[in-house]
């Protein structure tokens, strides 16, 4: 019997995930009939997922972590699975950009970027970010504390909802952003940035957006949470084949989904991204995961580094506020649910972030698992503490 | 006697703007300050540090709000969000009228709740309006397809307008459909034939 559930998303191209579900009939084939609702900001979809006016939500993975934390309001979440990692990009405004004359915008590079983008700025440098619970603001601070020089006198990381990003800094409000896609595309187009660096070259395997639900719910409706884990799972594992990318464009800009054309869309889902409203290219592998590598798993670790970013500059205990993250991040629903459905799952639900340089075999139940690079650009690593 | 509230009410349309602040006004005596430019909106908030911000729930800029609710925000005092209060009756209300409202922690529920009641009342009416013109705007859609289907069915048939109008009627009545949509069918194939 087909059941209704409503799911809430933002339009963005990391909502494919859930879009696809219900497009390509992944949701169907699990009785599930989805109603997808689009959310005008995060702190709307916050609060309808906490209202339980939709089942459950594309989200910010540090916002349900955040909650768990005690800060960003009262309504607690977990997370049943990551949707994508990385698909960010900090961009400049084209005055900045054109201060940067000696960068080469290859787009690699994080630390000559960094530099780069320092020496131009001056004393004062505001970065809009879309929430203030997400990894755009994160990876930002992460990136910056770790160039290792002397931030400007006036470094001010701000909320600008991106649908506002190009008329703020064609405003002067700020002078450089990091957006997902298609923000930052849509901010090339329109003439107002340049694109400085994915935030896959400062944590190559981020995880960014995940699917979130109230607290206890998954356990409360076990058959509907498996449906939709799967649901989504193979929605990923589709969207992971890049024979399937044009038509998950065209998906992606069907009226009443994103706003933008398909074209635009492409851009971010092949990681061949146009830089600069003169048109400059630039590839960038990995710019946007979906599937391969257990993307979708939610690692306890992936938890433990957001929770320990937010506790640091939040003023917490450092050690509690690992404990209460690292339990939002449920690896043991997405092992309950997926390995009777054949994912090949990882052997741990933890690792040392930012500790492989190169794919990796690991231990896994099918035994064909390889896990993509997930170093930082700073070369640090990560280690928790958590049993593996 | 408790100071004068300071509210902040976010609003880029000038009339749905002064609708609101009209509202405010006949629930009490406070100071009114209406932001229509978003740009740097959370850095203005801050500057007026007001008692209570109000702004429509599907403004896209109420996520530079959120930043005001951490502690660390540049706010001489820290700013809650208003579901946080337990007054669960006068939030849903607010939810189902689409405002959402910002309010300094500590600042007493006696003092909020006329203010909210002001707001939700007026965002029922507004949103009531909204409703009204969208209807207007597809009766006004509707005949005029409908006048252009008659057309095409009275060229066709070489019939009056009456009589095509009836045998439009009584296909819409045999089909369950309504005229509309019958009319629309009409419109759209005559364009493909054409």
């Amino acid at each position: 019997m087909t059941v209704p559930m409503r799911l809430g998303f933002l339009p963005l191209v990391d909502a494919a995930p859930l879009i696809v579900a219900e497009a390509m009939g992944f949701a169907e084939e699990e009785g599930l009939a989805l109603d997808l609702v689009a959310a005008p900001s995060w702190s709307a979809l916050r609060d309808l997922l906490a209202a339980g006016q939709v089942a459950a939500a594309q989200m910010l993975a540090p916002v349900p972590v955040a909650l768990a934390l005690g800060l960003g309001g009262p309504a607690r979440f977990e997370v049943l699975s990551v949707l994508n990692l990385n698909g960010n990009a900090v961009g400049v405004s084209r005055a900045l950009a054109s201060r940067m004359a000696g960068h080469d915008f290859a787009l690699t590079d994080a630390r000559a970027a960094g530099h780069a983008l320092l020496r131009a700025a001056g004393p004062g440098l505001r970065i809009g970010v879309p929430f203030a619970f997400s990894m755009h603001r994160e990876l930002v601070h992460y990136w910056l504390d770790g160039l290792g020089t002397v931030p400007p006198a006036r470094l001010e990381i701000v909320t600008v909802p991106p649908p506002l990003m190009p008329d703020a800094l064609a405003a002067g409000e700020i002078d450089a952003f990091c957006v997902g896609e298609p923000r930052g595309s849509v901010a090339v187009e329109r003439g107002a940035g340049v694109l400085l660096l994915p935030t896959s070259a400062i944590w190559a395997a981020a995880p960014e957006k995940v699917l979130a639900t109230r607290a206890g719910w998954a356990e409360v409706e076990p058959d509907l949470a498996g449906r939709l884990i799967r649901a989504i799972w193979r929605a990923g594992r589709w969207l992971g084949q890049a024979a399937n990318l044009s038509v998950a464009s065209e998906i992606l800009a069907a009226p009443g989904r994103l706003g933008v054309s398909a074209e635009v869309i492409e851009r971010s889902l092949t990681g061949r991204l146009v830089i600069s409203p003169d048109g400059q290219e630039r590839r960038i592998p990995g710019f946007l995961r979906f599937h391969d590598g257990a993307a979708g798993f939610p690692w306890r670790s992936q938890a433990a580094w957001i929770g320990t970013r937010l506790a640091a500059r939040h003023g917490l205990d450092l050690r509690a506020a690992q404990a209460q993250a690292v339990a939002v991040f449920r690896s043991d629903l997405y092992r309950l649910h997926l390995g009777p459905a054949g994912a090949d799952l990882p052997a741990a639900s933890a690792k040392v972030e930012g500790s492989l340089a190169q794919p990796t075999p690991v231990s896994s139940s099918r035994g064909r698992l390889i896990l993509p690079p997930d170093r930082f650009f700073d070369a640090q690593v990560f280690d928790h503490g958590l049993p593996q | 006697m408790a100071k004068k509230l300071s509210i902040v009410v976010v609003e880029r349309d000038r009339d749905r703007a002064l609708t609101i602040v009209d509202g405010l006004r006949e629930a009490g005596d406070m100071d009114i300050i209406v932001i229509g430019d978003e740009i740097g909106l959370a850095r203005k908030i801050a500057a007026r540090n007001p008692d209570l911000v109000l702004i429509d729930a599907g403004n896209p800029s109420r996520d530079a709000l959120e930043e005001l609710t951490l502690a660390s925000a540049p706010m001489q005092r820290p700013v809650a969000m208003f579901v946080d209060e337990s007054d669960g009756a006068l939030t849903r209300a607010a939810i189902e009228a689409g405002v959402s409202a910002y309010v300094v922690a500590g600042l007493r529920g006696d003092r909020i709740k006329p203010v909210l009641d002001a707001a939700i009342a007026r965002f029922h009416m507004m949103q009531k309006m909204r409703v009204e013109l969208a209807e207007t705007r597809r009766a006004l859609e509707e005949r005029k397809v409908i006048d252009r289907a008659k057309g095409i069915v009275m060229r066709a048939k070489g019939i009056g307008e009456d009589e095509a109008y009836a045998l439009m009627r009584k296909a819409a009545m045999d089909q369950g459909r309504k005229v509309a949509d019958v009319a629309q069918a009409l419109v759209t194939a005559a364009e493909l034939l054409k």
